[in-house]
């Protein structure tokens, strides 16, 4: 079973779908502030949103396409041209769409194009709106390019990509250095991660290159993984270390333990920037890399557990900062940590399309919860603390209810979809008998539950705690807000149809069963058996343990929305009261996020400046000292050398000219001037000259 | 007594060496050229004496007329100068040309 050996059917539109943001992000980037003075902000909509709704247009056509296919044959290929050809190292910008990515273009694309229409509302007060959807179409691009890549080096440009447009967005409002230094961490964390992908991608290509196959190619590794087995670099198993480096990448993009600290930060960056890149899309770049990657994880076991063990951590202590915070946003933000927490979880099961299902799903939610609290915080003239808030249900009906909706989502309460996609996860937690981190999984329902409850009966229930001026000015947003928040939680709500559990089929036996995962199969789900040659059983086994399970997550998330409401509706239990308990320090170090960024503050930063004064003190005393003893040792030795050139050669050139004066002296005292002297010289010589030839001469001639 | 060649000789010689003492030691420039013309007229003599006294054809005459003709050419010259010496040093003393000196 060789997929590299496939009938490639090669298409020549799934590059449109990558390319026209990108000339959106071109069109406006660098023509936006002349467009916008001339034909005003509406133009700069058009411009930006329509890019991206064609894209979600032509992935549409892309999917059907896809239907139309066998399961087996569902690949699209778009090759553009030859990007590196070195050695043997043979690289081309190509694009790919099977099932997989096929899911991923229309939620980037889909959800993507709803916070394009979205931002049109939120952003209109903002002057550089054109530099805004640039960026934002940028995004896009590379997002999409990173989805759609077919080789691991063009994922690692929309990598690089989306990273830096997290940057360019998180720190928008450039002017407040909170903001620049939010996006400066982002980058600047994501960098790290990124230093595990390359690494990643090195050992990996090298470890190919070892077995004759050098190639950077997805359904090329997927087919030669196997071989990989076995071998071993230093010591570690090759297949391990690769997928651990890529691991630490997943990391840094997707917010788990130890490289999370972006995400909270990151809020200070306009609100439908939250939604699509910190809930949506960018986060889930780690998530879908390991799913795009299977084949090399299902044959990593350890790392699989790395994986899970982070995942769960990440999954549970994120939702426990959660319960304590008071920004709106702040929640939304560890809340996504912790639902990504989730998809890992099912990453290191091997529950590959339970873990893609859930970040199907959250996109959803977490992007209406997103856009929720975006529509909230623009009534309340930007203020963003729950405290502050209260009662707005009463002036923001379509926001309360599409907010509820996503909360009831998010809080795994069946049958929205929430429920389907995070209860399969934990079940293939259990059933791969990882109890322990079930049960901590478990509990990080229950507190996703209670906090995003409390953030509902904080925000939108009881008394209005703003002042006058705030609540004179309350009102629902605008339609191109509450549309897409319509839409989101609509999807939120049914998604869990595509997926609907074996364990539920008797409830609704038309809808199959997890059609979502029969669809990403191919794909993803080759377990380890099938890698080494067996042949794929179908059918599944149902576990009545399955109901058990699925009941106690039911459990817990009414047990987590009667608490937040006995605390935060009916009062029956004082929040303060409990922040108290034990002396109130468990309350506070949660409310202050274990104080992870102080640590990192400490070590790496403080650390890093520490080498930095030494190296500055090495620099400026011994360095410099060497630099200026050279220059020092020049000065005499030019000095010595001037003397030379002032005695010993201005000397000799003027000895000469004092000579030439000397002589000159006694040899003009010839010129006597007296003519009598001068006759007598002659007569003097001619009798020289005669005596001369007489003595010694030939005589008188 | 015959008057033979040593006797013209011996004039000559005189002629020469007073010519010669009439340079050498005047203070005036045209004395100083009639002492060149006695020292020319010397050699004249010294011409004619052995023109006179040897066998050979009349060579010595006419150097003799070579020598008068070439005597009142330099002498010209010479006048010359001492004009032109006298128009710039207001006298023909050669004791006052001494300005061209090292």
């Amino acid at each position: 079973m060789s997929e590299a050996t496939h009938e490639l059917i090669t298409v020549s539109y799934l590059r449109w779908i990558v390319l026209l943001p990108l000339l959106g992000a071109i069109v406006n980037g660098l023509g936006g502030a002349v467009i916008q003075k001339a034909a005003g902000k509406r133009a700069i909509s058009l411009l930006a949103c329509a890019p991206v709704l064609i894209a979600f247009a032509i992935s549409v056509r892309g999917f059907l396409q896809l239907l139309g296919l066998g399961e087996g044959e569902r690949l699209l290929i778009d090759r553009l041209f030859t990007w590196i050809a070195v050695g043997n190292l043979h690289v081309d910008v190509a694009f790919q769409l099977d099932p997989l990515s096929a899911v991923m273009i229309l939620v980037i694309t889909g959800v993507g194009g709803l916070i394009h229409i979205y931002s049109t509302a939120y952003m209109h007060e903002e002057p550089a709106y054109w530099r805004y959807f640039a960026y934002l179409n940028l995004f896009t691009f590379a997002m999409l390019t990173l989805v759609l890549a077919d080789n691991l080096l063009l994922m690692f440009v929309g990598w690089e990509g989306v990273g830096l447009c997290s940057y360019a967005l998180i720190g928008f409002w450039y002017s407040d250095w909170n903001n620049a230094s939010a996006g400066s961490k982002a980058f600047i964390v994501n960098r790290v991660g990124d230093f595990g992908f390359m690494l990643g991608t090195f050992l990996l290509f090298w470890s190919l290159s070892g077995i004759g196959h050098p190639t950077l190619v997805f359904r090329e590794i997927a087919a030669y993984a196997v071989q990989l087995e076995g071998h071993t670099v230093a010591g570690v198993a090759v297949l391990t270390a690769v997928t651990l480096l890529m691991f630490v990448g997943a990391t840094g993009k997707s917010a788990q333990i130890p490289l999370y600290v972006w995400l909270p930060d990151a809020m200070a960056g306009p609100t439908p920037v939250s939604a699509l890149i910190h809930a949506a899309t960018m986060v889930t770049a780690g998530v879908y890399m390991i799913a795009r990657l299977n084949v090399l994880y299902t044959l990593a076991p350890a790392t699989q557990m790395v994986v899970l063990v982070t995942g769960t951590l990440t999954a549970f202590f994120a939702a426990t900062i959660g319960t304590a915070q008071n920004d709106i946003k702040k929640v939304l933000a560890y809340s996504t940590v912790s639902q990504l927490g989730f998809m890992f979880i099912a990453m290191g099961v091997g529950a590959y399309a339970a873990g893609v299902f859930h970040l199907m799903t959250h996109a959803f939610f977490k992007a209406c919860l997103f856009l929720g609290s975006g529509s909230v915080i623009h009534a309340m003239h930007h203020e963003q603390d729950m405290r502050k808030m209260g009662g707005l249900k009463r002036w923001m009906p379509i926001t309360y209810w599409t907010f509820l909706i996503s909360t009831l989502a998010i809080s795994g309460i069946p049958p929205l979809s929430g429920f389907i996609s995070k209860d399969s996860i934990l079940w293939e937690a259990f059933a791969n008998r990882h109890h322990v981190l079930w049960l901590l999984g478990l509990s990080g329902a229950l507190m996703t539950a209670f906090y995003m409850f409390r953030l509902v009966f904080m925000t939108f229930h009881g008394e209005c705690r703003a002042d006058h001026h705030t609540q004179e000015h309350l009102h629902e947003s605008p339609s191109a807000m509450t549309i897409p928040l319509v839409i989101l939680a609509a999807l939120a709500a049914v998604a869990g149809l595509l997926n609907w559990p074996l364990a539920l089929n008797p409830v609704l036996p038309f809808l199959g069963v997890a059609q979502f995962e029969q669809w990403l199969r191919p794909v993803v789900g080759k377990d380890v058996s099938v890698l080494h040659g067996a042949v794929p059983h179908e059918g599944h086994h149902l576990d009545p343990i399955e109901y058990a399970t699925m009941l106690l997550s039911i459990a817990v998330a009414v047990a987590g929305i009667l608490i937040a409401r006995a605390m935060y509706e009916k009062k029956t239990m004082s929040p303060d009261r409990v922040a108290e308990l034990g002396g109130g320090w468990l309350y506070r170090t949660v409310l202050n996020k274990y104080y992870v960024d102080e640590l990192y503050q400490t070590v790496f930063v403080g650390g890093l400046l520490v080498v930095t004064r030494a190296a500055a003190w090495f620099d400026q005393h011994v360095i410099d000292f060497i630099v200026n003893a050279a220059a020092t040792v020049t000065t005499w030795v030019s000095w010595v050398e001037g003397q030379f050139d002032h005695y010993v050669i201005d000397g000799a050139v003027n000895g000469v000219g004092w000579l030439s004066v000397f002589f000159g002296g006694r040899v003009r005292r010839l010129q006597m001037g007296s003519i009598n002297g001068y006759l007598y010289v002659i007569v003097l010589a001619v009798f020289g000259v005669m005596v001369a030839q007489l003595w010694w001469g030939t005589g008188p001639s | 007594m015959s008057v033979g060649l040593t006797h013209f000789l011996a004039v000559s010689l005189l002629v020469f060496l007073l010519g010669l003492y009439c340079v050498l030691t005047r203070r005036n420039a045209i004395g100083i050229l009639m002492g060149v013309e006695l020292i020319l007229n010397s050699a004249n003599i010294n011409y004619l004496a052995f023109a006179r006294y040897s066998a050979g054809g009349y060579d010595g005459q006419v150097f003799a007329l070579f020598v008068i003709m070439l005597a009142a050419a330099e002498a010209a010259i010479g006048l010359a100068i001492v004009l032109g010496i006298y128009q710039t040093f207001h006298t023909i003393d050669v004791e006052a040309t001494e300005t061209l000196r090292g």
